[in-house]
């Protein structure tokens, strides 16, 4: 059973990152790279202009940036085909450890899994890791306004096990009164509500902003739709195999 | 060691045999995930920074 889960996840995970990789590069990376024309740029609104002391926004432009020959800039790739391999990297990175998951629930579920299945699989996937946690906390183009970064991430990984939980008793358990509970379940994050920042107004314009928010979750439905695909495909085929 | 006893220890194994990959799998997940979308080192952040964004993880 290990092998059959590592094996899968790491073909799946392997694949579908280097596919959304392609997908990015001609879809969420240029409106990046656009957006940070506009991030280091002086504010219209003079108020507006502090909140991009923070330093993390500037270190995160590598060699681009204004203010890049830093001495305590920690090590970034630089613009083109270096920070292309990077960023395919991290994506095959995040393509396997999501694919771990999604496999290891493979496992125990009880049902055959194939190639549909794979993608019903990973649509659950997109809803909980990509939609739930944009309606509190919608994708961000660099340069944008947003409360400290601890408590978003918490919010986020409250929302994800929160709307995990909930999907499945809504799926897996029968009765009201799971329905009821998975509702609420799912519910309750967005009840609490994610960090919001103290100011809105970044320097980037609504329309990139926009822009990305739609490109980001029609690559993340592309991504789980490989990634369920690919992990469904190889899980039946390991099976036939051993 | 009676019958009863044998059974259970039967189901702790089985149940063993299944939970414990699935287990080791969504914790590594996890860890790569929280690595790759979540970890504090700049370095990673600036190598991850595309991605992180494009993932729509919170980000800066």
């Amino acid at each position: 059973m290990f092998r059959r889960i590592f094996a899968t996840a790491l073909l799946a995970g392997f694949f579908a990152g280097l596919g959304i990789s392609v997908v990015h590069e001609f879809t969420t990376t240029p409106i990046i790279l656009h957006a940070e024309q506009f991030e280091g740029q002086p504010a219209a609104d003079g108020q507006k202009q502090s909140a991009y002391k923070n330093p993390l926004l500037i270190l995160a432009h590598g060699k681009s940036g204004g203010d890049a020959k830093d001495e305590h800039e920690a090590w970034g790739p630089a613009d083109g085909w270096e920070r292309t391999f990077s960023t395919t990297l991290a994506n095959i990175l995040l393509g396997i450890g999501f694919s771990l998951i999604l496999v290891a629930c493979y496992s125990l579920s009880t049902g055959t899994i194939d190639g549909r299945v794979g993608v019903i699989w990973g649509m659950a996937g997109f809803g909980v890791i990509s939609l739930a946690p944009a309606l509190g906390l919608p994708p961000e183009v660099p340069g944008a306004l947003a409360a400290e970064l601890a408590p978003r991430q918490g919010w986020w990984v409250l929302c994800v096990a929160a709307t995990a939980a909930g999907l499945w008793l809504l799926v897996f358990r029968k009765g009201a009164v799971w329905v009821i509970a998975g509702i609420v379940l799912m519910a309750l994050p967005h009840i609490i509500g994610a960090p919001q920042p103290a100011r809105i107004g970044g320097n980037v314009p609504p329309e990139i902003a926009g822009h990305f928010a739609a490109a980001s979750m029609v690559t993340a439905a592309i991504f789980w739709a490989m990634l369920g695909w690919l992990s469904g495909t190889f899980w039946q085929w390991f099976e036939e195999r051993s | 060691m009676n019958e009863k006893t044998a059974k259970s220890e039967v189901i702790v194994v089985e149940s063993g045999r299944k939970f414990m990959p699935a287990i080791t799998a969504i914790l590594l997940g996890a860890f790569l995930v929280i690595g790759v979308g979540f970890a504090h080192s700049d370095t990673i952040h600036n190598a991850a920074h595309d991605s992180r964004h494009s993932f729509a993880f919170p980000c800066h």
